[in-house]
This record gives structure tokens, sequence and C-alpha cells, in this order.
């Protein structure tokens, strides 16, 4: 789902506001347990089979 | 026979600002021009005889009873089809017209049976009530010559009988059938005396096409045409004007009564989204309401093994207050939810998001737009500023070019697409968007410009493609987009739809379609005038709904598509108060009126309101909770009116999750499927049960009004409130207008709606307050609800759902006319009679690699499961591509979807699924584990009613 979300997001022309246009979407509509499961599988895998963009935003949303 | 409230005045009214004043009868009389005389007599109280006109339908001019005299003119115009004309005066009563009247009454009669005592219109025929308003008083020519008394009925269809032996030809019948419904489905046939009204071709009306709306019927002037339930219990003594409870279309109906009986529902004339007009469904199919089927005593079980042990009320609700406080003691307070009900009313909804919310503390609500349109609350939120659609349904008339795209009107939306149809017949061109050979593609006297025959899973491909030819063809609107919307965006989405891989012939081999029949319709649709899209779930349940969605609204704005009547981007929801359930704060992450639950000043008015903290993040969504449930980690679910083990995508994943919960309540009005998988059950009360308000796909809000009393004791607000009441939280309403008051007093666009104004109004299209006090028919007129309107990038993704040699076709479902959603209502009635079972459509070239006849039972086997269905082989597919319906749940056509769902609000990806078709000769697997567990359930279920009698 988060490779969903990084892949409607990747045609964005700016990196900067692609990887912050998934950080607002997984803020504004998962549920914090969702997140929390997304980050978790980040620290533990530095984020292994997630596309580029949703790794760099869930990096973000891990540092709060 | 028309509604028992309803005076016709014979003609249709004329919508025009310019008045001219005659007089009739000497008294003056103002109307706008272009009335008829008899429409404008009526208006001032002077009902002029007549038989063949209605106003439902033009002027016709036959029947030669509404003869008047004019000053000044030769002879005897017909005052239905005279316009009424400055300084006339008119003569409506004279003896030369009683003469004439009469003469023209003996002629009808002499060839009617005098059978009035025992005739179901009794009372309420227009041929009787005729023959008393021009004084008959004999026929000279007798009754023993030529005649049609021996005429044979016909009691084909389930819901009316046509008994031709007291027709008197007024072509009424034809005439509603071709201008109202547009079917076309009858003629008269023969000359002179020989004229007889005909079904098809001389066939009976089931074995016709006709498509049994009811329009025939309601003009009728006699009891030619007339309702079964009419005939069997006599006439109404009352008649209480409510709202239907099927589609999103959200007719207005007279409930004509009988104590607290139903005996007819009559579409209301004045009903401002269907102005008179009905379907099978809304206009017969109302026999679930009192089918055997219903439970009406409250249940509950340990285990969903054990039997269902009826219980008091006290004891129900008490125990689901018990079990949810146990879990969240247990598991947390986020351990539990609710979904509410598209099919409940405004009020219910918004209490069962505030029961959430604030007497469990989460927010894990959410509602069944997940699975249809919960893309276009996004989509139309992100670009215009507003998740609604933008117009009313008259605004088709008004349209010039109509571009419909993944819906199916005829079938799902059927009393807007007799409007569609009106407008297309005057001439405006249609542009359709679907992979399969809709009704719509080539009816009677319609015919779509162009036909994009897509592949399933590439809307959004094919919605680029029409931008590209917009963007580079010079088509734009520049002054538009100019004045009102995003400079930067636009820029921005202009340089990316231009790309060279976004043009039709670069996606033709991926979409499917001709690239010169695309290039021609984005032609068409941005210069042929008015341009409207109407669009469905065939845009929004994909993996890429919500871009789908954005893709058409930016669509609208480069052409200038918005903000007047006549244009717009109309999504056609799938039930009768999708709008509202979504108005109303069912989305996890909103509070009512779309708000976002971390909005601090938002929130705060909720909490002052509501008297309690509220959570500040979003809560689980449907398909979440299931996977939450199978983690372990949610536990509780309150359904009220919601059947997500036949509804929701892979079946086995959703029971297997309605299986991992402790509780799962129930509030319904029959063991729907999800209720064998329940621990309590609470039985609901219908829309005729209630009072209310339903929200219609044009933001129309309109009263629901209780006609009968709860079969179970409550209506359904009612319960929601004694449960919170039992976990602690207070509510205390003692009627739904003040669940009403309190949505407007917390919601914007709701402040100025109330029960009162609506009963002064009729309806109300939110947003409703200080500055339109009466309604918005047409958002974003002048600026975007969000300012400037928001061009979005939708970059094609295809579905991750492809075909491989092990799945080589793609299945796309969708609805039929006569039944509804997952069929619980309408299964339950009659209308199996047109549709008994959900079929799988497949192309001939198709069938024929496989070996595959009409009627064989045919193995469908995809990624998720699998299931078998019978074959009916059909042209409106294209080769790869199969097609059925999900109105049964022994068809199993969910155990099959994926759990594929739009990127951004998981809305399943139901229309594009891989499979492979094999010829089997017994059911699957899963299908006979469920004929097996629901046989289970009904006997644990028979058990319990048994007891309970």
């Amino acid at each position: 789902m988060a490779n969903d979300i990084a892949r409607y997001f990747a045609s964005e022309p700016d990196h900067a506001e692609a990887v912050a246009g998934i950080g607002t979407h997984l803020r504004r509509f998962w549920e914090p347990r969702m997140r929390a499961g997304l980050i978790a599988h980040w620290r533990a895998t530095g984020g292994e089979d997630l596309h580029e963009l949703a790794r760099e935003a869930v990096a973000r949303l891990a540092e709060g | 026979m028309l509604s028992i409230a309803e005076n016709d005045r014979g003609t249709p009214a004329v919508k025009t600002t310019a008045t001219v004043t005659l007089e009739i009868d000497g008294r003056q009389v103002t109307v706008p021009e272009g009335t008829s005389v008899m429409r404008a007599a009526a208006e001032n109280g002077t009902a002029i005889p007549k038989l063949c006109a209605t106003e439902m339908l033009d002027a016709f001019g036959s029947c030669r009873l509404c003869l008047v005299e004019i000053e000044g003119r030769k002879g005897y115009p017909a005052s239905c089809t005279t316009p009424a004309a400055a300084g006339m005066k008119v003569r409506t009563q004279t003896p030369a017209l009683g003469r004439l009247r009469r003469n023209v009454m003996e002629l009808y009669i002499s060839d009617h049976p005098l059978d009035c005592l025992t005739c179901p219109t009794n009372g309420h025929c227009e041929l009787q009530d005729m023959a008393g308003a021009v004084g008959l008083r004999e026929v000279r020519y007798g009754y023993d010559g030529a005649n049609h008394r021996d005429a044979v009925k016909d009691a084909s269809n389930p819901y009316f009988t046509f008994d031709p032996s007291k027709c008197i030809v007024c072509s009424r019948c034809v005439r509603a059938c071709d201008e109202v419904q547009g079917t076309f489905a009858l003629t008269i046939q023969g000359r002179g005396f020989g004229s007889s009204v005909s079904a098809g071709q001389n066939e009976s009306f089931l074995g016709s096409e006709c498509v049994s709306c009811g329009a025939c019927v309601q003009a009728c002037p006699t009891a030619t045409l007339t309702e079964n339930s009419l005939i069997a219990l006599g006439q109404a003594q009352r008649s209480v004007v409510t709202t239907c409870a099927y589609c999103g279309v959200g007719c207005s109906f007279r409930a004509e009564m009988k104590g607290e009986e139903l005996v007819r529902m009559v579409p209301n004339l004045d009903g401002q989204a269907n102005h008179g007009h009905s379907c099978v469904k809304g206009r017969f199919a109302l026999g679930y309401a009192t089918h055997r089927d219903r439970i009406t005593t409250p249940m509950i079980r340990r285990r969903i093994d054990e039997a269902w042990q009826p219980v008091s009320w006290e004891t129900a609700i008490n125990h689901v207050a018990a079990e949810f406080r146990r879990i969240q003691a247990a598991h947390g307070r986020h351990s539990v939810g609710g979904i509410t009900s598209s099919r409940c009313t405004n009020e219910e909804t918004y209490l069962v998001q505030k029961l959430v919310r604030a007497a469990l503390g989460t927010n894990n609500v959410d509602t069944c737009a997940r699975v249809c349109h919960s893309p276009t609350g996004y989509g139309l939120k992100q670009t215009l500023g507003e998740s609604a659609g933008t117009q009313d349904f008259d605004s088709v008339m008004q349209a010039d070019v109509v571009l419909v795209i993944g819906a199916n009107p005829t079938d799902g939306h059927p009393v807007f697409a007799s409007r569609l149809k009106q407008r297309l017949r005057q001439g405006a061109r249609l542009i359709v968007i679907d992979p399969r050979r809709i009704d719509l593609v080539r009816a009677p006297h319609v015919q779509a410009a162009h036909h994009l025959k897509l592949r399933p899973g590439t809307n959004v491909a094919v919605l680029n493609a029409l931008a590209h030819v917009i963007v580079t063809e010079g088509l734009v609107d520049d002054a538009f987009v100019a004045a009102r919307c995003e400079a930067p965006a636009f820029a921005k989405w202009r340089t990316f739809v231009a790309q060279e891989r976004n043009s039709p012939e670069t996606l033709q081999a991926e979409t499917g379609v001709d690239a010169a029949e695309l290039r021609a319709a984005a032609r068409l649709y941005a210069t042929g005038g008015n341009a409207a899209i109407y669009y469905g779930l065939g845009v929004t349940e994909h993996s890429q709904g919500s871009t789908a969605v954005m893709a058409i609204a930016n669509l609208a704005m480069a052409t200038g598509n918005l903000g007047r009547v006549g244009v717009g981007v109309n999504p056609l929801r799938g039930q009768n108060n999708v709008q509202g359930s979504c108005d109303m704060g069912s989305f996890p992450h909103e509070f009512p009126g779309y708000r976002h639950v971390s909005d601090t000043a938002v929130r705060q008015s909720f909490e002052t309101a509501w008297g309690v903290p509220l959570h500040d993040e979003p809560g689980l969504r449907i398909p979440n909770m299931f996977e939450a449930a199978l983690d372990g980690s949610f536990k509780g679910l309150y359904i009220e009116g919601e059947d997500i083990a036949q509804s929701d995508p892979n079946t086995l994943h959703v029971t297997a999750a309605l299986s991992a919960m402790e509780c799962v309540v129930v509030q319904d009005l029959f063991l729907n499927e999800t209720a064998k998988y329940a621990h309590v059950f609470l039985p609901g009360s219908s829309f005729l049960e209630k009072d209310g308000t339903f929200t219609n796909a044009e933001r129309r809000i309109s009263r629901v009004r209780k006609v009968m009393a709860p079969k179970a004791g409550y209506a359904d607000w009612e319960i929601t409130q004694l449960i919170a009441q039992a976990l602690g939280y207070p509510m205390r309403y003692t009627h739904p207008s003040q669940i009403m008051d309190e949505i407007a007093a917390l919601t914007p666009t709701f402040a100025g709606v109330s029960f009162d104004r609506l009963e002064r109004l009729g309806s109300i299209q939110w947003p409703c307050n200080d500055a339109q006090p009466e309604g918005t028919p047409t958002m974003h007129v002048g600026a975007f609800v969000r300012g400037k309107g928001k061009f979005m990038l939708t970059e094609y993704v295809p579905t991750a759902e492809k075909v491989t040699a092990r799945f080589p076709l793609l299945l796309t479902t969708g609805r039929i006319l006569s039944q509804y959603n997952v069929g619980a209502q309408t299964r339950r009635t009659p209308n199996v009679l047109w549709h008994d079972e959900d079929r799988l459509d497949l192309h001939p070239h198709d069938a024929e690699e496989r070996g595959i006849r009409d009627g064989d039972w045919v193995g469908v086997e995809s990624r998720a499961g699998d299931t078998v269905l019978r074959a009916r082989i059909s042209d409106r597919l294209q080769p790869g591509v199969v097609y059925t319906t999900f109105h049964f749940p022994g068809s199993g056509a969910n155990v099959v979807t994926t759990e594929n769902s739009d990127w951004a609000t998981n809305c399943p990806e139901y229309k594009v699924t891989a499979v492979q078709l094999t010829r089997v000769s017994q059911p699957s697997d899963w299908q006979r584990r469920h004929q097996a567990f629901t046989e289970t359930q009904l006997e644990l279920l028979g058990a319990a009613r048994a007891a309970a009698d």
C-alpha cells in the first residue's frame, strides 16, 4: 500500500514535494498502528521492498 | 392511476419568466408564456374535463374532451394543445361544449365495462370522474354493439395487471413509456376500432422489453393498468411523501397507506430528483419490508456455532455494552469500532459515528462508501475542494455533450437514465467510456457518438489521453483556467499530459481504444458546448480510483465545464444515502462535513458539544479492521445495515476476520451473510418505519417519513442511542429532527438545514447556510470551494492484477436493473422473475475457445479463489473480458475478487480481476461449504425463532 502511494507521487517532478506528499498522506489517512508497523518494518529492514520515495517518507515519519 | 393526493394539471409546467395574461370564464389569469390553456385554467382553479392529458406528458389532443371556446376563433380547440395567449378570452363551460363532451363520453362508455363497483380504481377512475363531470346520463348507442369487453387480461407482470377491456386507447401508457421512461416498449397496434395497446410485438408485458418502471400504470386514467397490490388491498386512505431507499437518485414517493399497510408507492410529481418517475425497484420491490425472513427479536450467542438465544432489548443492549467494555479493557480502546450504513438515514449514520467517537473513544468508524465512492471523496476534495458532485440532476437537460464513464445508468440509476435519454433524444451528444456495450450505447432513439471500449483497468490512461488531445490541440479554456485555477499546478499538469507517452496513439496498445476515435471524443467533449461528466463505480473501484476521479476533474476544469448549469462532474452514487453517510462523518479520518480529526478547532467544537475528549488520529478503515482482527488487535465491531461478508472483496479473508473477533454486532432486517458470523443480532427497521433524511447523489437532502411502526419496536437511531446509554454515554434525542439540529449546529455545510425548512422547501441541496438559505443546486459558481481549482498529476500506473497464461481473462463486475447490490431486499421480492441468479457473461470468441455454451456451468478461478457460475454468451463484452453481477451470496463473486485497492482510499479493485474459465459440472468447494454453513446458520436461527414464537 505504501508503495502504491509512492507510485502515485512518483510523477511529481519535485522530489521533496513527492516525499512530503507521501508522508502527509500516511499521517492523514493511516491509523497510528499501521504507521507504527511501517516504521517498524523500516527500522528492522531498512525499508526492504519499499519504493524509494516511500522509504524516504517513512524515514521522515520515524524521525517524528 | 395517479396518486390519491395529487391534482393533475393536464400538461407540463413551463419554466420561463415571461408571462401572459388571459381571461378564463371571466377571470383574469396570468401564467408563464407557453402554458396550455388547460394548465392555465387548472392553476387557477378551473378543471377542464380531460382524458388523454396528464402533466407528465406532452399534450396529445386526441380525446376531444377538453374542448373550449375562444373568442374570435372558429370551432372548439383542444385546451391541452392550445397555448395561452395574451388577451385570449376562453370559455370552458357552455351548452355547446357540454353537448360535445357528452357525445364523446357516450362513445367511450358504449365500449367500457360498467363494473365500477367492483373495479379496483373505483372512486379514482378518471373515466368515471369525467362521466360525472360532463353529466352523462344515457348512452344512446347501447352496449350491445361491437366492443372489447371480452379482451383477455395480461397478468404476466408480477406487479401490475393489464386489462384491455377497460382501455380507452388514450395512448397515455404508450406516451409515458416513450417520453418519460424512454424504453418504447409499448405501441398502439391496429387502426380505428381495432386499435389496442400492445407490449412489444404483441407480447406479454413480462416477455416484452418493458422494464416495469410503472410509468404506464401511473399514467393510465382507467383500471386498464393497475397495481396488483391495489387490486388486492383496495384504495389507500392516506398518502405520505417519503424518499426511496434504493439507489442514489433518491426518488420522492408517495407511500399510499391503508392503516399501517402499504398499498402502493407512487412517484411524487413534485419530487425534485425524479419529477414523478420511478423504476421497478422503488416503485414495486417493497415486499422485503414485510417479508417472513425479517427478524424482529434481538438475539445473542457466545459463539457462531451455537444456537441464537432470543432476548429482550434490554438484555441485548446491555450485553453489547458489556462486551465492548470488556474487550476495550483487555485489548485497549482502539480494539473496537463500527460501520455505519449508507442505507440508513443521515441521523442514524451520524449517531453511529458519534457513538464510536464519543462513547467508545476511538475513530475506528467507516462506511460502505469505502468500497464504492471513497475515491470520489478524496479526488474531488483535492481538485475542487468539496467531496461531492457539482450539479443537480435537472442540469443534464442543459447539457450538449454527456460523457458517461464507468457507469451503467439504465441499470444502476434508471430514473436519471430516463432524464438523460430525454436530453439525448433532444439532440445532446453522448460519449460512453466502458469496457462493455452498455444499453446507452445504442437504445431506442439514442446512439452514442463515441463508445471508447477500453480494457478494464485503463481508465486513467484514457482520461490522460483525452487531456493530451485537449492540451496539444489548443482546446483548453484558457480564460476559465486563468481565472479559476491555480496557475503553477495547471502549468505542471499541462506539461505532464502533453508528453507523448500520454498521447492516444502511444496508449492505444495499452487501452485498446482506437486513437482516432479517442481524439474525436476529446474534441467533442471540449468543443461541443456544455459538457457534463457522469461516472460510477467503474471509475472508483480500481487501484487508481482516486487518480481517475482527479483526472475527470482536471478535464472539466481544463475545458471550463464547471460552475454553471449543464456541465459538471457528477458521481452517480450507488446506494440511497452514500452521499449522506460520507457527509455525516463516517470516514475514520473525518468529522461530519469532511473535516479532519486532527483539526484542533473542529475537534474542539465536537468535544464541547459532545462533552468528551476526542481522538486526533485517523482510525481504521474497513480493510484495516480486517487486518487488525486477523493480527489480534481488533475484537469488537458494531455493524449497522451493511453486509460486508457479501459485499467486500476476498470473501474468505473477510469471513476469517469476522471469525477472529470476539463480539460482532449486526443490526439489520435479515440474517444476512455477515450476521451468520455475528454474536449479537439487533433487528433493524426499514425506511418505512422511521423518520429522518437521505442525501442523494446531487447533495439533495430529502425527508424519510415513518408510515408504520418499527416491526421490532425501535427505529435504528433509537437502538444506537440505547447502546450509547448502556455504555454510559448520554444520548437523549426524542426525534430525529433534534439530531439534524445538532448536525446543523456543528457542520457549516448543513448550517441552514432543519426538518422545518425541509418541510417548507421539499428538499435542500447542501451547502445550505446563511449565504445559500435554500441550498445550492450548482456548486463552484464563481469560485471553487477550495478557492482556486487545483490540477492534480495523474500518472497512469497499470494495475498489479495482470493477465497471464494461467489467468488470461479480466473479470469485471456490475449490477442489473432488477436487483440491488447484495440483493438482501430485492431477492425477497418478485424481482427475481427477471434475475434469479448471477450469470457470467463472456464473448462468443472466449466461449468457443473453451468449449463453453450458453447456460453451461463455468468455473471462475482467480488468484484469490474460485467459484462456479452459469455462462451467458454475449457480444456486449469484448474478447478477453468477462462480467458478472454480485446480487446472490451463493454466487461467490467476491470469493474471486482480490484485495487490490485504490492507493489513496483502499477502495477495492472490484473491476479488474484476472481469471480463467473452465467448464465444470459441480459447484466450487467454497460454494459447497457456503451452502452447508448457511443451512447450519438457518437451523440455528430457526430454533431461536421457534423459541421466540
